[in-house]
């Protein structure tokens, strides 16, 4: 299990790294929001997931994405707008989906996938699958008036979903206590009859067994939504491939603390070096082989500009 | 022998048919299962299709909205039922920055086969916010429908077309429209998007009505015609896709448009039929133009400045008479209200 978990912290690490390195070179010509440091939540939430089950995101998405089993080729060739990108270059890093890994995407505007899981958690209920979907969002959202409509329903229709917040204490560069008058997401849940718990330490083997248990109730016993506010630090700027630790709104003695939890680290010091090493040749091979798919990959024909706007193709209206 | 029903219990049967036909249509909104059932719409839908798949809302336009979407993502077709078109501006993050986005911008893997019925809710003293009629807004976006019907037999055809509709729709009633009769066929049936309606034929003027405005076009082509003028009244019925080529070849025809719509006319539907008209004829046809719509003001309550709000049959036809006759002559019909407006009482 060790394994399984370091690999896929490590590898999301990596996919992030290579992307910033990459990043001066413009190639990758999109914003990018990297979740160096905050793998842990998405790992550990979607190891307590079924493949079945389904996951909502923001625009910093591309640990859940890779965490929850999207194609780390089609997202590389997305970041590069390749048209084998998995919205054929016409979404973007902040735009990532994968529906058959069960990814069903991500927005660049704050709270607004959180009622999609809600939606996507009824439709299975009513179908009478046992489907869970997860609603991941940042402290940021917990501002936004959607994010409380959300849980109000979810919570009055007992929907088999997970809320999880993704507490990096930082709206861009606002921190929470200039946001909100109290640091008590988890007691906004539970003013929902939601059962709410804050995982404090950011320890993705404890993320994961709160989340399995559950989603075993839920799955089982049919008793609502949970909710888990998962404290986390972003180690990046709020976008792009740097740090801004002498940007003044924060210090790195404020970061000290997660540098020294790192995850990736932590889970990789349980490993015996031989297992260790063998996992990371591995990643860096598919991660060489990903680049190098993106990079050899065709850009879309200017016909692809009016394809994806209906359904069917748009004949009306074309001077 | 015609079967006649109102709009409103096309409206009722165009959604009890599809729900039947297909377990994956879902009715929600404020008020969808309540003693008033949106003027009808709704009435007895619950009952036959059970809560979970016909329910009231909480008062969480932007949420439920999401909520819809998901259902879409998960491939249930919600309707979504907004009891004044003013409440949908509540909605308008998920309508524009999701529904009409995801299909493209996920590359063409995901579909949102949502529709947002939405009633445009002029009757009388029905004020600032709940009187707007916002179509243009929608047409503004790409990746949304936008449908507009007038008769019974299009409201309910053109419903099953938006239920099965693999886009979103924004499907928008007009309140004085509700109680309109006509014919419609009891069995299913859809009605095409992007094809207008040519509701009268005539020689020397082009009104093209939008919602309520194609019945107040009609009542004006009436009135014309006992003067002598000549009106061909045209419903585009969809607003996007738009059929221009029916107005074109009308306006070639004609040589005078007169657009009328249930709404402003900054930026709106008239506008744009106009200029599409317009980039179609330009250096081929002299044509006359006009546009009419809400006055620029927002609509107030008391009846003698409501009724300077609205365009009405008798506007319409004095505009078309002074078009017609190259601005040297001016007439207008006596002043008769129309018969759903002074006879509404409701309910709200």
């Amino acid at each position: 299990m060790n394994e399984h978990f370091y690999r896929s912290l490590y590898r999301i690490r990596r996919v992030e790294e290579e992307v910033a390195r990459i990043y001066p070179s413009d190639k990758i010509k999109s914003p990018v929001h990297l979740s160096i440091g905050q793998e842990a939540v998405s790992v550990g939430v979607c190891e307590a997931l079924r493949p079945s089950d389904v996951v909502f995101g923001t625009y910093r998405g591309h640990a859940l994405y890779l965490a929850k089993g999207g194609d780390l080729r089609k997202m590389i060739a997305e970041l590069y707008g390749k048209v084998t990108g998995c919205s054929k270059g016409k979404g973007g890093s902040m735009h990532l989906v994968d529906v058959e890994a069960g990814v069903m995407g991500t927005s660049a505007v704050v709270g607004t996938t959180i009622p999609h899981a809600v939606g996507y958690a009824y439709a299975m209920r009513l179908r009478g699958a046992d489907t869970v979907a997860a609603a991941f969002f940042g402290d940021g959202a917990v501002d936004e008036g959607v994010f409380h409509e959300s849980m109000n329903f979810a919570s009055l229709k007992k929907l088999p979903m997970v809320f999880i917040c993704e507490n990096n204490f930082y709206s861009i560069h606002s921190h929470q206590r200039t946001r909100q008058p109290a640091a008590n997401i988890v007691d906004r849940a539970r003013a929902y009859m939601m059962p709410a718990e804050r995982i404090q330490d950011g320890n993705v083997l404890k993320i994961y067994e709160r989340v399995q248990a559950a989603v075993d109730e839920i799955r089982r016993t049919r008793s609502g939504p949970r909710f888990f506010e998962c404290m986390s630090y972003r180690w990046n700027e709020h976008v792009g491939p740097n740090d801004d630790f002498d940007k003044g709104y924060r210090s790195r003695a404020e970061a000290d603390p997660w540098f020294q939890n790192d995850q990736v680290e932590r889970l990789g010091s349980l490993l015996d070096l031989q297992a260790r090493a063998r996992i990371d040749a591995e990643v860096e091979a598919e991660i060489q082989d990903a680049f190098a798919f993106a990079e050899a990959s065709p850009f879309p024909d200017d016909a692809e500009l009016h394809t994806d706007v209906f359904k069917e193709a748009v004949t009306w209206n074309v001077s | 022998m015609e079967r006649i029903l109102t709009y409103a219990e096309a409206i009722r049967e165009a959604t009890e048919q599809e729900m039947a036909r297909d377990p994956s249509v879902i009715v929600l909104g404020m008020g969808v299962d309540d003693f008033k059932a949106i003027y009808g719409t709704t009435r007895g839908l619950q009952e036959k299709f059970g809560p979970d798949r016909v329910f009231d809302t909480p008062l969480s336009e932007d949420a439920m909205t999401g909520v819809a979407i998901g259902a879409a993502l998960a491939g249930l077709r919600p309707i979504h039922v907004h009891i004044r078109m003013d409440f949908v501006l509540l909605a308008m993050n998920q309508l524009i920055n999701i529904a009409a986005k995801v299909r493209y911008m996920y590359g063409g893997t995901v579909a949102v086969p949502i529709v947002v019925r939405s009633i445009i809710g002029r009757s009388w003293g029905q004020g600032a916010q709940h009187s707007q009629g916002l179509q243009s807004l929608f047409m503004h976006i790409p990746g949304l429908r936008v449908v507009a019907p007038s008769s019974p037999y299009d409201a309910k055809g053109c419903l099953i077309q938006s239920i099965r509709d693999e886009n979103p729709v924004m499907f928008v009633e007009h309140r004085m429209l509700h109680a309109h009769r006509g014919h419609v066929p009891a069995d299913s049936y859809t009605v095409p998007f992007g094809k207008a309606r040519v509701l009268m034929k005539g020689s020397d003027i082009t009104l093209v009505g939008i919602s309520y405005m194609a019945v107040e076009c009609l009542r004006a082509q009436r009135y014309l015609d006992s003067v002598g003028v000549s009106a061909e009244v045209i419903d585009p019925v969809s607003l996007t896709p738009l059929d221009v080529d029916t107005i074109v070849a009308s306006v070639k025809k004609t040589g005078r448009l007169l657009v009328v719509d249930s709404g402003w006319t900054m930026c709106g539907a008239s506008a744009e039929i106009l200029t599409q008209v317009a980039e179609r004829l330009q250096g081929q046809a002299h044509v006359r133009w006009q546009r009419m719509g809400f006055a620029p003001v927002t609509c107030p309550t008391t009846r003698n400045l409501e009724n300077l709000f609205y365009p009405n049959a008798q506007t319409v036809a004095s505009a078309a008479f002074t078009m017609v006759h190259d601005n040297r002559k001016s007439w207008a019909p006596i002043h008769e209200e129309a018969r759903e407006i002074v006879e509404f009482r409701g309910p709200f």
